[in-house]
């Protein structure tokens, strides 16, 4: 019963806002150039939706977002692996880390785009950089905090180094990446589109981007409501992810997206 | 705070060809000496408890029989070997929990097996059996988060029995545990080291479960520079059951000597606070 009140007033909620923004418009009160009909804000997404070519953008979108988030964590798992098992090596490398870590990510499109070119290896640079520390920091972190005790009783029971790294030392980084798998997702999203924004020939952040350059509100506005349904979509395959791969601990970490 | 030295020469039970060999052992971190000049020799097939008070320095000899930790001086040998780094002929019950929370109770206890490299049916076979042994049959896909306490333990001796070490050491394996819990353990390691008798050397703070565990009870001073200041043994006739033994005359009689001899090294360890 109350569920059922809590989507009643929401669904009320959505319909007097877009309501009243709909009237806004057709009264003249909110100016259609800056803030373009809800009605038509559907349509250009319907058209989108129903032409085969948009799945062109939509794709691109996904397999940079999917590269990036694959290499930027791959090659986190093993720095963060690497640099957890050798704390001087770390030490050394700390200042750097940190000093790479605190430039502005989007700053780098630009060299980006220069090295790589307006494809699709551009984007997935930009998103490599951003999942990569996240990854990173995580993996460090899960390496260092492997309890003692079950290490010294892997070694009684007779495991070489590869062995812990496969048993002990992988696993332990791997359920701290995976709690922080929406975040790093949610990154690898931002770089793609971010690297398509600034400079692209298709996917879902050219769209925007060239609507933008056209003074086309309604597809500004259609391409940020494509996005949304498009992270949503993607959270809720990871929802089935994250419940398939972490069975072994009792709760699932508590990490929002980005 | 040197006694003069009267060295305790602490021997195993006549006839038994010694398995382990802790000489002139000394162990320390940096400045601080923990154990000091510590000899013992446990029998094949012996169960030997270790008794003293908290912070003597107790788990630093497993540690040391173990390879985890180097002694500062003097040497420490496993049926001859000297030990020299982490032993795999040893099982160690730890105190904590020494799971792998990512693998199940099964997988857990095949771990050493697999390190040796016993092919995949055969291990299945063994781990199978040892799981039953411990009274875990239907639980091998639980992961350790999905079992109770109790049943870790039952894991982690499966874990530890399963590639037939040649010693068993244990530090205070089953003190996390509840007092009802504790008894039903102590009697299954009991019943399965009857089975198949190995050297055991096991540390503890209850006197109760090291009288009633072990062939022989050895005391340790308070820390630091603990060393062994006197040894029992323990002849109460086993088959044992833990629950009950406490109320035999001949248990009661030795853990007033016992008592008598670590009472003073209890005081002692909380007046240094």
């Amino acid at each position: 019963m109350q569920a059922v009140n809590v989507r009643l007033i929401q669904i009320t909620l959505l319909a007097v806002i877009l309501g009243g923004w709909q009237l806004g418009v057709t009264t003249g009160v909110i100016d259609r150039f800056f803030f373009p009909a809800p009605l038509d804000i559907v349509q250009q997404v319907v058209t989108w939706v129903i032409d085969p070519g948009f799945y062109k953008h939509v794709g691109i979108t996904l397999s940079e977002t999917v590269l990036g988030y694959l290499i930027g964590t791959g090659l986190g798992v093993a720095a963060g692996v690497w640099l957890g098992l050798s704390p001087f090596t770390a030490r050394i490398l700390d200042p750097f880390i940190k000093a790479i870590n605190a430039i502005p990510r989007v700053v780098l499109a630009p060299i980006f785009v220069l090295w790589l070119g307006l494809g699709l290896w551009s984007k997935v640079a930009l998103a490599v950089t951003l999942v990569f520390f996240v990854t990173f920091f995580n993996a460090m972190q899960g390496v260092r905090e492997v309890n003692p005790v079950v290490l010294s009783n892997t070694r009684i029971l007779g495991a070489r180094r590869s062995d812990l790294l496969r048993h002990v030392y992988f696993p332990a980084a791997a359920s701290w990446i995976l709690s922080s798998l929406r975040t790093s997702v949610g990154f690898a999203v931002v770089g793609a589109i971010i690297g398509e924004y600034l400079g692209a020939s298709a996917g879902l952040g050219y769209l925007i981007a060239r609507a933008e350059g056209n003074f086309d509100a309604v597809g500004v506005f259609a391409g940020i409501i494509i996005l949304a349904v498009f992270v949503l979509i993607i959270d809720l395959l990871l929802d089935v992810a994250e419940k398939r791969l972490i069975t072994w601990r009792p709760k699932a970490g508590e990490e929002r997206p980005a | 705070m040197s006694i003069a030295a009267a060295k305790i020469e602490a021997v195993p039970q006549p006839g038994l060809p010694p398995m382990v060999t802790i000489e002139d052992v000394t162990m320390a971190f940096g400045s601080f000496v923990a154990v000091e000049n510590v000899n013992l020799t446990v029998g094949n097939g012996e169960f030997l408890s270790i008794v003293g008070p908290t912070g003597c320095g107790k788990s630093t000899i497993l540690n040391a029989i173990a390879g985890l930790l180097k002694p500062a001086k003097g040497q420490v040998s496993i049926d001859g070997a000297q030990v020299k780094s982490v032993q795999n002929n040893i099982g160690y019950l730890f105190q904590q929990d020494a799971l792998l929370p990512w693998k199940t109770a099964f997988q857990n206890v095949e771990l050493g097996l697999m390190f040796r490299g016993v092919p995949v049916e055969e291990r299945r076979v063994k781990v199978m059996a040892w799981l039953e042994k411990v009274g875990l049959k239907g639980f091998e896909g639980r992961f350790p988060h999905q079992l109770s306490g109790g049943q870790r333990k039952r894991v982690q001796m499966a874990q530890a029995l399963i590639t037939e070490p040649k010693v068993i050491l244990m530090d205070e394996p089953f003190s996390a545990l509840d007092i009802h819990t504790r008894h039903l353990m102590q009697n299954e390691l009991l019943r399965l080291w009857q089975e198949d008798r190995r050297a055991v050397v096991m540390i503890t703070h209850d006197l109760e479960e090291a009288i009633a565990l072990g062939d022989r009870v050895v005391v340790l001073a308070a820390g630091p520079r603990s060393r062994v200041i006197e040894s029992f043994g323990v002849d109460l006739e086993r088959p044992r059951n833990v629950s009950e033994i406490k109320l035999d005359p001949k248990f009661m009689t030795l853990y007033r000597d016992i008592w008598a001899s670590l009472r003073g090294e209890v005081e002692k360890s909380y007046a240094s606070r």
